[in-house]
């Protein structure tokens, strides 16, 4: 027992750890890319291998509220959902935050409608990053695998609602070789759910939800934001421990030979796969590259990035996400986490992959070239038509 | 009621005190606040009916006064009464009625 590996998708390794995490309720809705994951575990649930309610509801409105419903009452939760879904939860996934529910859902990421597109960018849950929410970035079908134990875990210790994220179609339709842990294994590291407050406990009756007017609500917002200086300290607590079963090191953010390095390239999700690609590539070849992976991107955790990034001579952010009217989110958040040190680097942004625009080695190749030449401008597009094909 | 601080509230909005309902004044918000005339009312009893908040107090069948921490000041008591025995006077500029 202990580690075992296997061929999954990224689709399948999440509904794999809802498989083993055994949650009270599911609630969700079909959309594309997602719906792989809710497919299999409506299998598992067809074929009794948890004990989970399946709530089948008529749209993600309605998915959300559901949850918010049975993790107020006391239930372990989860759900999924992409892009145009998630835009449809929007009000509930306020609501599942403010309220402190230990929702964990996972966000097979896709572009926003419109023009309508059904392939990966980050502009869904990048639309979420204010809405109080913890979230979590996979590389990979074994990170998918790891951030929905972690995001479960972690969720209960802070009374806060987790999303892990995982690129669509790239991540969640393509078969890879992972590793899981054996059911035995998870069910002690999750450990029982014990809600402090919850609506079925019928000995200490609690009101939820009620009206909050000007003279509560601040407070309860200035709870929210104390909270969130709780979760990174709980995440390391929690990844030693899995650390230890997986016989891995975790970190808020993965380095890739920053050590020596004097570029580095900065992304979120499979990306990151390809930039450390290409760090090897152009390693054989002398060149004092690295990359930066961001896993968790809120609570953003700006103390680890500025350890790895300062003294470094250029950092590209790759965004696969826009802001209308000013600087891509991961950019923004990257220089602002290094404003205050004198030995900053030069901070460039290069957004790409807009509606599932393919990014390449290539890509990444020219990034570097453009960081070690200088030839960077604070904003740049990568494999975005500037003219016309001949 | 003294309000709490963010420190001991609890998370999320809850209440864990059921039934606290009737510590919260609901009357606050007002910006201008019934004042009745003894001398002049005539028992009609048409603000106690048409008061929206039960606000006007009434005692062996007869008003007797008006419970200011519910009133919500809305003004339909003076605007119905027959012979002008309640007006409506503003709020204080430090809140009080
Ligand atoms: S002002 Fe409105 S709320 Fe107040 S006593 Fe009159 S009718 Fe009732
Ligand atoms: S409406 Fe006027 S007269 Fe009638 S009971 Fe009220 S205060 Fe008195």
């Amino acid at each position: 027992m202990g580690v075992i590996k296997k061929a999954m998708t990224g689709a399948d390794a999440a509904a794999e750890a809802m498989r083993q995490i055994n949650p009270d309720v599911v609630a969700a809705y079909p959309i594309t890319p997602q719906t792989p994951i809710m497919h299999r575990f409506a299998q598992f649930v067809a074929e009794g291998k948890v004990k989970t309610e399946f709530v089948t509801v008529e749209s993600e409105h309605s998915a959300m509220s559901a949850c918010v419903g049975a993790a107020t009452a006391g239930g372990r939760v989860m759900t999924a959902t992409s892009a145009n879904g998630l835009a449809l939860m929007f009000e509930i996934v306020y609501i599942a935050a403010s309220n402190r529910l230990p929702i964990v859902m996972n966000v097979v990421n896709r572009a926003l409608s419109g023009p309508i597109n059904i392939h990966c960018d980050h502009s869904d849950s990048m639309a979420c990053r204010d809405s109080g929410w913890i979230q979590l970035y996979s590389e990979n079908a074994e990170e998918v695998y790891e951030n929905n134990l972690i995001a479960i875990k972690l969720a209960e210790r802070v009374n806060m609602p987790v999303m892990v994220c995982q690129d669509g179609f790239i991540t969640s339709h393509s078969v890879e070789s992972m590793r899981v842990l054996d059911d035995a294994s998870v069910r002690r590291f999750i450990g029982q759910y014990k809600p402090k407050h919850y609506l079925l406990d019928v000995e200490h009756p609690i009101t939820s939800g009620p009206f909050d007017f000007y003279d509560y609500y601040f407070e309860h917002k200035r709870q929210q934001i104390e909270a969130m200086t709780k979760v990174i300290p709980a995440f390391y607590e929690i990844v030693d421990e899995l650390g230890k079963l997986m016989g891995k090191h975790y970190e808020t953010v993965e380095e890739y030979y920053l050590a020596d390095a004097e570029f580095v390239v900065v992304s979120l999700n499979s990306t990151a796969g390809t930039v450390k690609h290409t760090v090897d590539e152009l390693r054989k070849q002398g060149k004092r590259v690295g990359a930066l992976k961001i896993r968790l991107f809120r609570p953003f955790p700006r103390e680890d990035i500025a350890k790895y990034l300062r003294g470094k001579k250029a950092v590209a952010v790759l965004d696969r996400a826009a802001t209308f009217g000013h600087v891509a989110p991961l950019y923004h958040e990257i220089r602002s986490a290094l404003y205050e040190f004198p030995d900053k680097p030069r901070v460039v942004s290069y957004i790409y992959g807009l509606g599932g625009r393919d990014v390449n080695l290539g890509h990444i190749t020219k990034v570097f070239n453009e960081l070690e030449s200088g030839t960077a401008q604070e904003e740049n597009y990568l494999g975005v038509r500037d003219e016309d094909e001949p | 009621m003294k309000k709490k601080s963010w420190k001991s509230i609890p998370e999320g909005g809850i209440i864990t005190t059921p039934g606290n309902s009737l510590k919260f004044k609901t009357g606050d918000w007002k910006t201008h606040y019934p004042e009745w005339n003894k001398e002049k009312c005539i028992q009609c009893l048409r603000c106690h009916f048409l008061c929206p908040e039960g606000a006007i107090k009434v005692k062996n069948g007869k008003v007797v006064g008006i419970d200011l921490d519910y009133c919500k000041g809305c003004g339909i008591c003076a605007d119905e009464c027959p012979v002008k025995a309640i007006v409506m006077k503003k709020v204080g500029e430090n809140g009080s009625d």
